[in-house]
């Protein structure tokens, strides 16, 4: 939306979500760099989500800043096809398609090729989605061409399919909400390496993850978000992944201590 | 999820069975086939089939419209009250002489006095049906617009909204016509009904030795409803507003996340539905010329399982305009084919109910043969 110069692809400052009562997100600051690969932990309830499902323009917080690009956005108009303008694209666990349609129909759901009349152009959608199958996701020989179901993918694909339509409408950030869920491992290996293309291209990527293990390698910082608050801040190579686990684990004690 | 190997997963090999309505026409075919032989005197002659063509226009619409709500994952219970009241809404304004709310404004106008002479009658019924058609049809899309309200703003499953809105239309319709039925006498003579109702290509049927009130003729209600089958087939499989709602069926999450516009595709589908209904109403009426408090009543559970029988997902997801035309003619003609037969109509509703089921095994079969594995299991253990 306006030229390269800009520090922080995001910014948050003081995000708060309150649903009635229950406060998922207090005062949350963050921000993402350029190219920069942000890991998100944190326990079950800790309000990873609420705080992705903000920035990518599902929710709306109950106060709070959101920069983009060192912009201010204004929450009243932001919305999922607001974020996707702002090259802010989001694979989610396992709903990023839709398991019934096409691969073609999924790669541009939300952003179709039309005529002035809001009708598709099917013909050059399916060119564009086999191209970017072979070139960017590198599906040689595996037999998906732009016409299979998603219900034919394998988890790895359908994550592979995601990360690919993400890069090709050039996000500068991409935001992925556990994308290696329920994977074999073979598979889980697919998604790492999309996520280090995700880095290759130059573009900034927010992951959230169970696994310690992978977020630590692949990171170039975490973050570590408990009960709605963000409680540490950690470079890459600032922690072995001995001391992170070690840090997780002392923090879960403080809070059972609390409790 | 197990991977497939790229031969089973490819489309290596060309399948028949995928075009659009291939399957279940060739289960209209062989119904057609078996009929000729059970009722050889209804099937062999073309007047069956003008008749079917004729009495079925008003379902085929609503099926159409049906395809797009079922596909998007939702069930409209509230068509048929739609036609009811849009029915009534179309004949007061006909009848604008004996309908009371209708005679205080018109009277109030200047366009109605005591003692009005028929011909004077007849002369505003000329004009003043056009407008019941256009306020039939807005009040249809006005009825789909509350329930869309109601399924997208409030979150109340379509299947209760509008199952209590169907109880609202149909009392209010009644209650409207004071419990009355009224004929449209002298409507065939109108330009209104040359445009919605006549008969074209009045050429091609020998009618010669016996006097009909209507010439036998192909109905331009059923050139209106497959032009209406053309424009939502483009719709659903060409155009955004359809992608969205194929999204919305297969997981509304998902579209969500997509960043289709949820609620506003579900407001629009339900006023396209409720205007299709208006529409169907309307040319029930013009056909029948006549209203009655039960109008439509009875294409309820027709209507559904036509979309059904043509191979729209239960589940939401995809759905086949071109399935559920041909659905409503088999439910058509195994409905006109079991009286012809000299059956009753119970015969008729289990053959229907029978031919549903098959329908649905046969769909399933083609979209996931897996699925079924459990009736071989069954055959199996016995």
């Amino acid at each position: 939306m306006n030229g390269k110069s800009f520090e922080h692809v995001v910014r948050m400052e003081n995000i708060r979500m309150a649903y009635g009562k229950v406060t998922a997100l207090h005062d949350v600051t963050l921000e993402i760099g350029r190219n920069e690969i942000v890991g998100l932990i944190g326990d079950n309830g800790a309000g990873k989500s609420t705080l992705i499902k903000i920035m990518t323009g599902v929710q709306k917080p109950s106060g709070g800043r959101l920069f983009i690009r060192d912009q201010e956005i204004d929450f009243a108009r932001y919305s999922v096809r607001e974020a996707h303008q702002w090259k802010i694209e989001t694979v989610h666990q396992e709903k990023s398609l839709g398991d019934k349609q096409p691969l073609w129909r999924n790669f541009f759901a939300g952003r179709q090729i039309t005529n002035r009349w809001g009708f598709i152009d099917i013909k050059k959608e399916k060119q564009i989605t086999n191209d970017v199958l072979l070139r960017q996701i590198g599906f040689r020989g595996v037999g998906i061409t732009a016409e299979s179901p998603v219900s034919k993918l394998s988890g790895g694909e359908r994550q592979g399919v995601a990360i690919g339509r993400a890069m090709y409408f050039d996000a500068d950030l991409i935001v992925l909400d556990e994308p290696t869920v329920a994977l074999a491992l073979k598979e889980v290996h697919k998604v790492l390496d999309f996520i280090r293309s995700i880095k290759q291209s130059g573009r900034a990527c927010l992951y959230i993850e169970h696994n310690l293990a992978h977020v630590h390698e692949l990171s170039d910082r975490l973050i570590v978000l408990d009960r709605g608050r963000v409680v540490s801040n950690i470079p890459q190579g600032s922690m072995t992944l001995q001391e992170l686990q070690t840090h997780l684990l002392d923090l879960q004690r403080q809070k059972e201590v609390a409790a | 999820m197990a991977s497939l190997s790229p031969m089973q997963r490819g489309k290596s090999t060309w399948n028949p069975l995928a075009i659009e309505g291939l399957p279940i026409f060739l289960v209209f075919l062989a119904i057609l086939v078996a009929l000729m032989v059970i009722a050889p005197n209804a099937f062999l002659g073309y007047r069956t089939y003008l008749s079917i063509i004729v009495n079925y226009q008003p379902q085929i619409i609503c099926a159409l419209g049906l395809t797009l709500i079922i596909a998007a994952g939702e069930i409209d219970l509230a068509f048929p009250a739609t036609i009811t009241l849009t029915s009534l809404i179309f004949a007061a304004f006909y009848r604008f002489d004996i309908v009371i709310w209708m005679q205080e404004p018109m009277t109030w106008l200047g366009l109605m006095h005591d003692n009005m002479a028929p011909a004077e009658i007849a002369a505003i019924q000329s004009w003043i049906c056009w407008l019941g058609l256009f306020v039939a049809v807005g009040a249809g899309a006005l009825t789909g617009w509350i329930a869309g309200l109601l399924v997208a703003q409030l979150g109340i499953p379509s299947i209760i909204a509008t199952l209590a809105l169907s109880f609202v239309w149909r009392g209010l319709a009644v209650f409207l016509a004071a419990g009355k039925q009224f004929a449209l006498r002298g409507f065939s003579e109108t330009a209104l009904w040359d445009v919605t109702t006549g008969r074209v290509f009045t050429g091609l049927f020998n009618t010669s030795g016996v006097v009909l009130r209507k010439p036998d003729g192909i109905p331009m209600q059923m050139i209106y409803g497959i032009a209406i089958a053309v424009i939502l087939w483009f719709i659903l499989n060409r155009h955004r507003f359809g992608e969205s709602l194929l999204f919305i069926g297969d997981n509304a999450n998902v579209a969500r996340v997509l960043g289709i516009d949820v609620r506003r595709s579900r407001v629009k589908l339900f006023t396209l539905m409720g205007a299709l209904a208006g529409i169907a109403g309307v040319f029930l009426t013009t056909e029948t010329e006549n209203f009655t408090t039960t109008q439509g009543q009875s294409s309820l559970l027709i209507v559904i399982a036509a979309v059904f029988i043509g191979g729209t997902s239960i589940f939401g997801g995809s759905g086949t305009i071109i399935g559920s035309y041909i659905g409503l003619l088999i439910v058509a003609v195994l409905q006109v084919g079991m009286v012809a037969a000299n059956l009753s109509g119970a015969v008729a509703d289990m053959v229907i109910g029978l031919v549903f089921l098959g329908a649905v095994i046969l769909h399933m079969l083609v979209e996931k043969p897996e699925r079924l594995k459990w009736l071989g299991l069954m055959v199996r253990r016995h």
